[in-house]
């Protein structure tokens, strides 16, 4: 091996080398070769941003609001979300001290646990989850531990299996319900139960509650509102799958003061602040968008239902997911595994839907459906599903 | 079914007159026997008056149409208000629309025609004649953008990537 060779091998960081890239990326590659693929792998709303939103950005970008804002964000739109916070879920937290605007959630969550883990922590990680989650554990240093969920709790977390993953060096929990993939969500009486383990041990909480607005049966729970919890939940939350404005990049993080503190060191010196132009559009979404929200609200739920009573029918056994907008049924019935599943099923039928195990331990055995797709879109799918489904299956004719 | 069950069909039926009945249930989580005597329900209640198709007419050859928006004033009768008068301009087949105003005008009517000299002649035969109508003013329509919800014309472009987090 030559000294340049061997120089480039180890130019990367340890942490970076021990982390893999997200599963994603490697379906997406082979998803987006294809022609006339209906695509149920998308995790984002299939709407536009609201008019009134993307109108509030070109006037601000008109009136020449280009300049930075301050690190934790226009101070106005952290009073809206404040204000928003306490309106929808009952929880108060303060402008000025315990909010700060981020790029998305995703760099909510990467302050949250920047700024409160160490190396040697042990964060637990309700799995199947989101796929940035371990990632940005790691990078912190500390170790991500997978707390399971499954079909025989419509994919909640329970206190048994929750008590059974924390050891000594438990420091944190990330929640995540309304849930991406299983689309699981945790009634208040469900939380509590929860929360009186986390409080035993003593666990900080990072509860990323993104998909709030997305919850169809029951108003959602936010984790600081049960008691005790807010001096030990870092709330993290946006704009992007209520408002349907993913491409924003903007979110948010509500914790106590000197939590918020630490995050906005983080913050000022890695990012400064979040867009300005989509901060404008944030405030105004707050202001109208809720008309536009409920709307959206409504169109998920009649596709839920839907998508969730086909693939039933089919014979791929799938709980009504009480939130967020996907499906996440069980391919058990095929004999494959979720891999090969969604790969034939893309090749074979041109549908593309994520493979379970992308999200980690507990994915295994299910593929992920985005309902996020119009109706029409979505009945071809359901009509495709089944023909590969019915290929697939082996019938025992005689029983 | 209950009444918030009832406005969701209601919605899915004013977004897609045509849906598939069992598509329509499975949407509802509701039996499909339960959804075809809603709809039968609703009908016969008046709640549901037409299953109609909203047609880009300016696509199809020959069949382009002219309408207008005619603000009329009127004298209202006694005891019967507006109401006489307003039925008696909904019975022209030219009219398509009627509403009962505020502002500066009474009632605003939608009339569409083959030509702008019918929707002219219209005006100017049978609704200035009308003893009530005190004046009208005629809104020739030149092009139509938005129409029940609907936007004429918009490409309907997936801007997302196939496969997303």
């Amino acid at each position: 091996m030559s000294m340049t060779a061997k120089k480039t091998n180890n130019r990367l960081s340890k942490a970076v080398t021990s982390i893999e890239p997200s599963g994603i990326r490697k379906f997406f590659e082979l998803a987006s070769t294809m022609e006339d693929c209906i695509s149920l792998g998308v995790g984002e709303p299939d709407f536009v941003t609201p008019w009134n939103v993307r109108e509030a950005c070109m006037t601000s970008l008109e009136q020449g609001y280009t300049a930075y804002t301050a690190n934790a964000g226009l101070l106005e739109l952290r009073m809206a979300i404040s204000d928003y916070m306490e309106d929808a879920f009952d929880v108060t937290y303060c402008p000025e001290e315990e909010i700060i605007v981020t790029v998305g959630a995703s760099e909510a969550i990467d302050l949250a646990v920047r700024a409160t883990v160490d190396p040697g922590d042990e964060v637990l990680v309700v799995t199947p989850s989101f796929v940035s989650y371990s990632p940005l554990i790691t990078l912190a240093g500390a170790t991500p531990v997978p707390v399971l969920t499954d079909s025989s709790t419509n994919f909640k977390l329970t206190a048994e299996r929750l008590e059974e993953a924390i050891t000594d060096r438990s420091r944190a929990i990330i929640l995540s319900f309304p849930n991406n993939p299983t689309g699981a969500v945790m009634t208040k009486a469900e939380l509590e139960a929860v929360a009186h383990v986390i409080q035993k041990h003593d666990l900080l909480v990072f509860s990323d509650e993104i998909y709030a607005e997305l919850s169809y049966d029951e108003p959602h729970t936010a984790f600081s509102s049960i008691n005790d919890m807010k001096d030990r939940t870092i709330l993290i939350n946006g704009f992007s799958k209520a408002f349907a404005m993913t491409g924003w990049r903007l979110g948010f993080v509500c914790a106590p003061k000197d939590i918020t503190e630490a995050m906005l060191k983080i913050h000022q010196y890695s990012l400064m602040c979040a867009p300005t132009q989509a901060q404008h559009g944030a405030l105004e979404a707050l202001r109208s968008g809720g008309d536009e929200v409920k709307k959206m609200v409504e169109s998920y739920y009649s596709r839920r239902n839907y998508i969730v009573n086909s693939l039933n029918e089919i014979g791929l056994s799938c709980h009504m997911p009480g939130g967020s907008f996907y499906a996440f049924p069980s391919i058990e019935a095929t004999g494959m595994d979720d891999q090969t599943f969604a790969e034939k099923l893309l090749l074979e039928e041109k549908v593309a839907v994520v493979p379970g195990s992308v999200f980690g331990e507990g994915g295994e055995g299910h593929v992920r459906c985005s309902y996020a797709t119009g109706m029409k879109q979505l009945q071809t799918a359901v009509e495709r599903i089944e023909r590969f489904v019915k290929r697939h299956t082996k019938t025992n004719l005689s029983s | 079914m209950s009444k918030e069950q009832e406005t969701r069909l209601l919605r899915i039926l004013e977004q897609n007159g045509r849906i598939d009945t069992e598509v329509l249930a499975k949407m509802l989580d509701e039996d499909v026997e339960t959804v075809i005597q809603t709809i039968n329900r609703l009908e016969d209640e008046h709640v549901i008056l037409s299953y109609a198709a909203v047609i880009n007419w300016n696509k199809v050859e020959q069949e382009s149409q002219v309408a207008a928006m005619i603000d009329v004033k009127v004298t209202p009768q006694r005891g019967v208000g507006f109401d006489e008068v307003a039925n008696r301009i909904q019975r022209f087949p030219e009219v398509s629309a009627l509403y009962l105003m505020s502002g500066t005008y009474d009632l605003s009517v939608m009339v569409e025609g083959q030509t702008m000299e019918g929707v002219a002649r219209f005006v100017s035969d049978k609704l200035s004649t009308l003893d009530a109508v005190l004046s009208t003013t005629t809104h020739f329509r030149l092009k139509k953008y938005k129409h029940d919800g609907i936007v004429f014309g918009e490409d309907e472009k997936d801007r997302r990537m196939v496969v997303s987090p």
